[in-house]
C-alpha cells in the first residue's frame, strides 16, 4: 500500500545523491542514477495506475502521517491515487523519463551534469507530489516546489546574465499566483473549516442553493489567479517565454509538458467547486480564449525557434481553460495530455535542431534541413500536425472537441478560438518551413550540421508514437467515439457529488460542422504559410517594410513587459527610494532622532560656555539672576 | 527529579554563560585559545542542559512549570520568581540554540580585545535567557536592562565605522522605551496597592489587574498601554521605531548580528505576548486599527526599503521589519491561529536570519565588503556556500518543506480569520520577500564572476559546523513541525482567554457547527468554534 508513496520518493533519493554527492560521482553514474529514480518511479505510476483502474471506485486514498495540526486546521501527509492524478503520474513520470534520456544527450558538452540531473529530480519529486497530494496546503507544497525547480532549472546556465534573470522573472511571477492560491485556499477554510481536497468536495455536494455564493467566487477566483501563475496565462504569461533561457529538455518537460498545465490540474481537482461559480467558470473561459489568441498572435513572427514553441504552450495552454471554463474539465484535461506529447515532442525536436546547428536557435539561420535531419524531421511533423489539428492527429481530438464545447456554450468564444487556431496553424506551418524546407540561409551552419545521436533520437520516436496513439484515448463522443479518458475521469472530476455536472449535449452534425470550419481554416492558413515561406524570407521582409508597426507590436509582443516594467516595477523601486531617503533617512532619522540628538549637543555647547571657572564671572550671573528674580516679583506684584 | 531539582537546573542552565564569563575574568588576555574554548563550552553547556526541558515540559498543562519563587526584597514586594510557560520554553531554548553559534561565528573574526569580547557574549547570553524565565516584572525589568548594556559595548567597540552611532542609538531608542516601561509598571505597582493593598510585582499579580485597570479612565489605560507598546514596539522594531535597527545590524559584529537578530527583536514580540496584550486586553483593542495600520507598514515599508539596499547586512536587517511586520500581526489576530503563527515564526526568524547574516559574513571575512554589487558568479567557485545560502534564503521567504513556510501559513490564517483585508494586503510582503531575497541572491550567486572573486575559497569546516544546526532546524521545522505546535497549544488558549475571552464565547459548540453543515446553511462558520471543539477533543483524549 505504502509503495504509492515511494514515486515521489525515489526521485527525491535521486536529487540527495545527485545533489549532495554528485561533484563525486562520474559522470555517468549521476545519469544512470538520475534516469533509473524516475524509471522507477514510472514503473510505479503504471502499478498504480492498474490498480485504480480495477478498484471499484477508482480511487484509493492514503494518509502517511500528519504534517501539521493547528486547532482545526489538520494537514496530513496525505495522498489519492485516482483517475486525474494517476494519468498525471504517468504524464510526468513517463514523459520525464524520456526526457531525463534525452537530456543525456543533449547535455553531453556540458560540465557537471550532476546539478543538473539533481533539479531535474527533484522536479519530478515535487510535481508528483503537487499532483498526489490529499490536501490544499500539502498540494502548495508540491506547487511552490515546482516553481522552485523551475526558477533553479532555468538558471541553469548562471554565469550568464539573462538565465538567472529570467528564473527570478518566473519566480516572481508565480510568487503573485501562489499569494493567490494562498489566499484562495484561507477562504475555503473559513468556508468549509476543511482544507482536505475530499472533505471539501463532499461539502461542496451537500451545499443548498440558498449559499451564499460570493465567499465561494472569491475563492475560486483567488485559486484562479494562482493558475494564471503556473500556467502561464493573462495576465501573469510573461514569465513563460523568458523561461526559454533553461536548457531545452527543461522547457519541454517543465515549461510545456507538466508544470505549466497544474493549473489546469488544480481546477479540474477542484471541478465541483468551480462549477458552483459561474461568474469565475465565465471569467476562465475568457481569459483562457484571450490568452490563446494574444499568444498565438505573438508566435507568427518569433525568430528564435524556441520562443514560437513557448508563445505556442502558453497559447495552448488558453485552449485548455477555454475547454475549463466551458465545464469542460475532461476535454480540457484531455488537452493537457495529449498537448504533453506533442508539444514535448516539438521542444525536444526543436532542441536536436539546436544541438545539430551548434547551439543556433534563429530561424532565420535554419533552413533546408529535412534531408540532415531526417529523424528530427519526421517526429517533429508529426508534433506540427498535432498542434496545427490536422485531422485524425490527437491535437484535432482534443483541441476540436474543446471548441465544440465551446460553440455550445457561446458562439463568440468559438469565434475566438478558430481565429487562435488559424495563428497557430500558421505559425507552426511557418516554423517547420522555416527550419526544414526550402534552402539553407546559412551555409556554415547548415554544412557542420549532422543528426543528434540516439540518446535524442529515440526519446524523439517514442514521444512521436506517444502523440499518435494519444487520440485512442480520448476520441471526442460527439464526433462518435467511445472517449476512455472522459469516461474514467468523470469519477475524479465528480467526487463526491450527487447531481450529473458533465452532460454536455451531443450533436455530432454539429460537431462534424465545426470541426470542418476549424480544420479547413487552419489547413488553409497552413497552406498560405507553407507557400510564403517557402520561398525563404522575402514574404516576411517586405511584410516588415510594409507593416513595420503591426511586425514590430508582434515582434515585441505588444510591448506588455516594457509596460510591467514601467508601470509596475519601476514605481516600487521608485517607493522604496522615497521610503528609504525621505522616511528613513530624512523624517525618522534626520527630523525625530537626529535633531533632537544635535539640539541637545548644542544646548550643551552653549550651555558649557558659562562654566568659564571665573568667579566673576559666576558672582556677576548670580547678581543678574538675583535682580531678574525681583523684577519678576516686582511686575508679579503689580 | 522533583520540581524543586529541576528548576535548579533550569538556573543552572541559564547561568552558565555568565559562570562562565566569571571564570573568564580570571584567565590571562593573550590566552585566546582557551577563552574562546571557555566560551564555547560555557554556551554549549548550557544548550545541552536545556534540552532536557524539551522533553519534559507537560504539554497537557497551560500553567508555569517549573515555577519556584524565593523572596528577595520583601520591603517592596520583590521576589526572585522563575518558571516557563511553552512560550518562554521554545524562545528560552532557541536562545540556548543560538549561544555557540554566536560563539563560534566568532572564532577567527575577532582579534582584538578578545578577552572582553567573549565575555560580554556571554554575559548577554544570560542577561537573555534570564529575560524568558522570570516571572517578576521587577526582575524581568533588570534582566531586560543588563541585556542592553553587553550589547551596545559589542558594536560600540568591535562594530563597523560608525559603531559609535550605532551603539548609541541603540542604547539611547532602548532606554527610552525602558523608561516608558518603567513608569508604567510603577504606575501599575501603585494601582495594585491602593487597590488590593498588596506590594506585589509578580507577573500574575499584574496580569489579575486587568479587570482593574479596565476600569480606570480611557486616557489613563490608553497611556499606560502606549508606555508599554513602545518599549516593546523598539524592540520588534516596529515601524516607525525601525530606523535603529539597519544601523545596530551594519555596524555590528557577525555575532551581535546573529543575537539582534536571533534573540533580541524576539524580546519586543515577547513583550506583547506576555505583558501588553495580558495585561491591557481591553485599551490594546481599542487601539487595534492603529497597531494594525503599523504592522502592514512596516511589512511593506520595511519589504520596500530592503529592496533597494545595496548592502547585504542592510538588506537583510530591513527584511527583518518586514518579517517581524508580519508577526505582530498574527499576535493582533488574538486568535490561536495568529499567535501560533506569530510564534512559530519568531522562532523561524530566529534561524533564518542568523543563517543569512552568517552567509553574508562568509563573504565578507574574505572580501571585507558586504556591497551586492562587488559580487557575483559566486556559485561557481563556492558551490557549497552557494547551497546553504540558497536554502537560508528559501527558508526566510518561506518555501513549503522549510520552516518559515508554515509559520507564514498560520499567521495568514489567524489574520485572515480576524481581518481579511489587512491580511491579503499582508501577503503583498511575501511576494515582495521573494523578490528582494531572490534578486539579491542573483546578484550575488549569479552572472559571470570576476577575477577577485575567482579567488574566493568555499565553506571551511568551522563555517560548516556554523551552519549546520540552522540548516538542520529549518529542515526539520518545516517537515515535522508538530512537537513544537505541541508545545505551544495550551499556553496560546489560555492567552487567548485572557486576551480575547469572546473568541471562545462566540457562537459555540461543535454541535452547532455540525447542524450549520448539515442544514447547508451559509456555509460560514462561525470564528472560534473550531478552536473550541478542538479543545474539548484534546481533554477527552488526556
Amino acid at each position: 500500500m505504502t509503495s504509492v508513496i515511494l514515486i515521489p520518493l525515489i526521485p527525491l533519493l535521486g536529487f540527495l545523491i545527485n545533489g549532495l554527492m554528485g561533484h563525486r560521482l562520474s559522470r555517468g553514474l549521476s545519469q544512470v542514477i538520475a534516469c533509473s529514480t524516475i524509471a522507477s518511479s514510472f514503473v510505479l505510476s503504471l502499478i498504480w495506475f492498474t490498480r485504480v483502474l480495477a478498484s471499484p471506485d477508482h480511487r484509493i486514498d492514503l494518509v502517511v502521517g500528519e504534517w501539521m495540526s493547528v486547532g482545526n486546521l489538520q494537514i496530513p501527509f496525505g495522498f489519492v491515487i485516482d483517475a486525474l492524478s494517476s494519468v498525471m503520474l504517468l504524464v510526468i513520470t513517463g514523459i520525464g523519463l524520456l526526457i531525463h534520456i534525452y537530456s543525456v544527450g543533449y547535455m553531453h558538452h556540458e560540465k557537471g551534469t550532476a546539478r543538473y540531473f539533481a533539479y531535474l529530480n527533484l522536479f519530478v519529486f515535487f510535481m508528483t507530489l503537487l499532483v498526489m497530494s490529499s490536501s490544499l496546503p500539502f498540494l502548495f507544497v508540491g506547487w511552490e516546489g515546482v516553481g522552485l525547480c523551475s526558477y533553479l532549472l532555468i538558471g541553469y546556465y548562471f554565469e550568464t546574465e539573462e538565465a538567472p534573470q529570467a528564473g527570478l522573472k518566473a519566480f516572481l511571477y508565480n510568487r503573485v499566483g501562489d499569494v493567490g492560491v494562498l489566499i484562495g485556499m484561507m477562504t475555503l477554510f473559513l468556508i468549509f473549516g476543511t482544507l482536505t481536497i475530499g472533505d471539501l468536495l463532499q461539502q461542496v455536494s451537500q451545499l443548498r442553493p440558498e449559499t451564499h455564493f460570493g465567499l465561494i467566487t472569491f475563492a475560486t477566483l483567488m485559486l484562479f489567479i494562482g493558475c494564471t501563475g503556473k500556467s502561464a496565462q493573462i495576465p501573469l504569461y510573461l514569465w513563460l517565454p523568458d523561461a526559454m533561457a533553461g536548457p531545452t529538455p527543461v522547457s519541454a518537460l517543465i515549461h510545456a509538458a507538466t508544470m505549466v498545465t497544474s493549473g489546469i490540474y488544480l481546477i479540474c481537482r477542484l471541478a465541483p467547486l468551480f462549477v458552483l461559480t459561474p461568474i469565475t467558470l465565465h471569467l476562465i473561459a475568457w481569459i483562457g480564449v484571450a490568452t490563446a489568441l494574444f499568444a498565438a498572435t505573438m508566435a507568427l513572427f518569433q525568430r528564435d525557434i524556441k520562443k514560437v514553441l513557448a508563445y505556442s504552450t502558453v497559447s495552448q495552454l488558453g485552449f485548455m481553460f477555454l475547454g475549463l471554463g466551458v465545464t469542460g474539465f475532461s476535454a480540457g484535461f484531455f488537452h493537457v495530455f495529449t498537448h504533453a506529447w506533442f508539444k514535448a515532442l516539438l521542444f525536444l525536436g526543436a532542441g536536436s535542431v539546436i544541438v545539430a546547428l551548434h547551439h543556433e536557435q534563429d530561424l532565420f539561420k535554419m533552413g533546408g534541413l529535412r534531408e540532415k535531419l531526417p529523424i528530427t524531421f519526421y517526429t517533429m511533423l508529426i508534433g506540427a500536425l498535432c498542434l496545427m489539428g490536422f485531422p485524425g492527429t490527437s491535437g484535432f481530438a482534443s483541441k476540436d472537441e474543446i471548441l465544440y464545447l465551446t460553440y455550445l456554450h457561446s458562439p463568440t468564444l468559438w469565434g475566438f478560438g478558430v481565429l487562435a487556431a488559424i495563428c497557430t496553424a500558421f505559425y507552426t506551418a511557418r516554423l517547420m518551413v522555416l527550419v526544414f524546407a526550402g534552402k539553407p540561409r546559412d551555409l556554415k551552419i547548415f554544412d557542420h550540421a549532422h543528426e543528434s545521436p540516439k540518446w535524442i533520437t529515440i526519446p524523439l520516436i517514442l514521444l512521436s508514437l506517444g502523440a499518435l496513439l494519444a487520440v485512442m484515448f480520448g476520441w471526442p463522443e460527439s464526433f462518435g467515439g467511445h472517449n476512455t479518458i472522459a469516461v474514467w475521469l468523470h469519477s475524479a472530476i465528480t467526487y463526491g457529488q450527487t447531481a450529473e455536472q458533465e452532460a454536455h449535449t451531443l450533436i455530432p452534425t454539429l460537431a462534424w460542422t465545426l470541426a470542418l470550419i476549424s480544420t479547413v481554416l487552419s489547413l488553409l492558413s497552413a497552406g498560405i504559410a507553407w507557400k510564403l515561406y517557402s520561398k525563404g524570407l522575402s514574404w516576411e521582409e517586405g511584410f516588415e517594410r510594409k507593416c513595420s508597426r503591426t511586425y514590430q507590436i508582434l515582434r515585441e509582443k505588444y510591448f506588455v513587459d516594457q509596460g510591467v516594467m514601467a508601470l509596475i516595477i519601476n514605481p516600487f523601486f521608485f517607493l522604496g527610494k522615497v521610503f528609504w531617503k525621505l522616511g528613513d533617512v530624512i523624517i525618522i532619522d534626520g527630523i525625530g532622532v537626529n535633531l533632537p540628538g544635535a539640539l541637545t549637543r548644542v544646548m550643551g555647547d552653549l550651555g558649557s560656555h558659562l562654566q568659564t571657572g571665573r568667579v566673576r564671572n559666576y558672582t556677576l550671573l548670580s547678581v543678574l539672576g538675583l535682580l531678574g528674580l525681583l523684577m519678576l516679583l516686582l511686575v508679579a506684584r503689580i | 527529579m522533583s520540581s524543586f531539582a529541576n528548576t535548579l537546573l533550569m538556573l543552572t542552565a541559564t547561568f552558565i554563560p555568565f559562570a562562565a564569563a566569571l571564570v573568564l575574568l580570571f584567565v590571562p588576555k593573550d590566552r585566546s585559545g582557551i577563552i574562546k574554548k571557555g566560551a564555547l563550552i560555557g554556551t554549549v553547556l548550557s544548550f545541552v542542559l536545556s534540552i532536557p526541558f524539551f522533553f519534559a515540559y507537560d504539554r497537557t498543562s497551560d500553567a508555569v512549570q517549573w515555577a519556584q519563587s524565593w523572596s528577595w526584597i520583601p520591603s517592596l514586594g520583590v521576589r526572585f520568581s522563575v518558571g516557563m510557560d511553552g512560550i518562554s520554553l521554545l524562545l528560552w531554548l532557541l536562545t540556548t540554540f543560538i549561544g555557540p553559534i554566536a560563539i563560534l561565528c566568532s572564532w577567527e573574526a575577532i582579534t582584538e580585545r578578545l578577552k572582553e569580547y567573549y565575555i560580554w557574549l556571554l554575559v548577554l547570553q544570560t542577561a537573555m535567557l534570564g529575560v524568558f524565565i522570570t516571572q517578576d516584572m521587577f526582575l524581568f525589568y533588570v534582566f531586560w536592562e543588563v541585556m542592553l548594556v553587553p550589547m551596545y559595548f559589542l558594536i560600540g567597540i568591535w562594530g563597523g565605522p560608525q559603531k559609535l552611532y550605532a551603539a548609541i542609538k541603540l542604547f539611547l531608542y532602548t532606554l527610552a522605551g525602558s523608561v516608558l516601561l518603567l513608569v508604567a509598571v510603577l504606575a501599575i505597582y501603585f494601582l495594585q496597592a491602593k487597590t488590593h493593598g498588596t506590594l506585589d510585582f509578580s507577573l500574575e499579580s499584574f496580569q489579575a489587574m486587568a479587570p482593574v485597570i479596565a476600569q480606570q479612565t480611557k486616557t489613563y489605560q490608553t497611556l499606560l498601554a502606549l508606555a508599554f507598546f513602545v518599549a516593546f514596539a523598539i524592540k520588534v522594531p516596529m515601524f516607525p521605531f525601525h530606523t535603529w535597527l539597519p544601523d545596530a545590524h551594519v555596524q555590528a559584529p557577525t555575532a551581535g548580528s546573529v543575537i539582534l537578530a536571533g534573540i533580541l527583536l524576539k524580546m519586543g514580540t515577547y513583550g506583547f505576548v506576555r505583558f501588553l496584550l495580558p495585561i491591557f486586553p481591553t485599551a490594546v483593542k481599542d487601539l487595534m486599527p492603529w497597531f494594525i495600520a503599523m504592522s502592514l507598514i512596516g511589512i511593506i515599508y520595511g519589504a520596500l526599503v530592503a529592496m533597494i539596499q545595496k548592502d547585504m547586512k542592510k538588506l537583510v536587517a530591513y527584511s527583518s521589519v518586514s518579517h517581524l511586520g508580519m508577526c505582530m500581526l498574527g499576535i493582533f489576530a488574538l486568535n490561536p491561529y495568529g499567535f501560533k503563527g506569530a510564534l512559530f515564526q519568531m522562532i523561524n526568524h530566529g534561524i533564518s536570519t542568523p543563517g543569512l547574516f552568517l552567509a553574508v559574513a562568509v563573504v565578507y571575512d574574505r572580501r571585507h565588503t558586504r556591497m551586492i554589487a562587488d559580487f557575483g558568479g559566486l556559485s561557481e567557485t563556492m558551490p557549497i556556500y552557494s547551497t546553504i545560502f540558497m536554502i537560508m534564503t528559501m527558508s526566510s521567504i518561506g518555501l513549503p518543506l522549510l520552516n518559515g513556510f508554515i509559520g507564514e501559513l498560520i499567521i495568514l490564517q489567524g489574520s485572515f480569520q480576524a481581518f481579511p483585508w489587512a491580511a491579503v494586503v499582508a501577503t503583498t510582503g511575501i511576494i515582495l520577500g521573494a523578490a528582494y531575497m531572490l534578486w539579491m541572491f542573483q546578484r550575488v550567486m549569479f552572472g559571470p564572476i570576476s577575477d577577485v572573486n575567482r579567488k574566493m575559497t568555499d565553506l571551511t569546516p568551522r563555517e560548516m559546523v556554523v551552519f549546520a544546526p540552522l540548516v538542520i532546524m529549518a529542515v526539520w521545522i518545516g517537515l515535522y513541525p508538530r512537537p513544537l505546535m505541541e508545545i505551544m497549544d495550551r499556553p496560546v488558549a489560555k492567552l487567548v482567554r485572557q486576551v480575547n475571552p469572546d473568541y471562545y464565547l462566540a457562537p459555540s459548540a461543535s454541535s452547532d457547527q455540525e447542524k450549520a453543515k448539515r442544514e447547508g446553511m451559509q456555509g460560514m462558520v462561525a470564528p472560534g468554534t473550531d478552536e473550541n471543539s478542538n479543545l474539548t477533543e484534546t481533554s477527552e483524549e488526556k
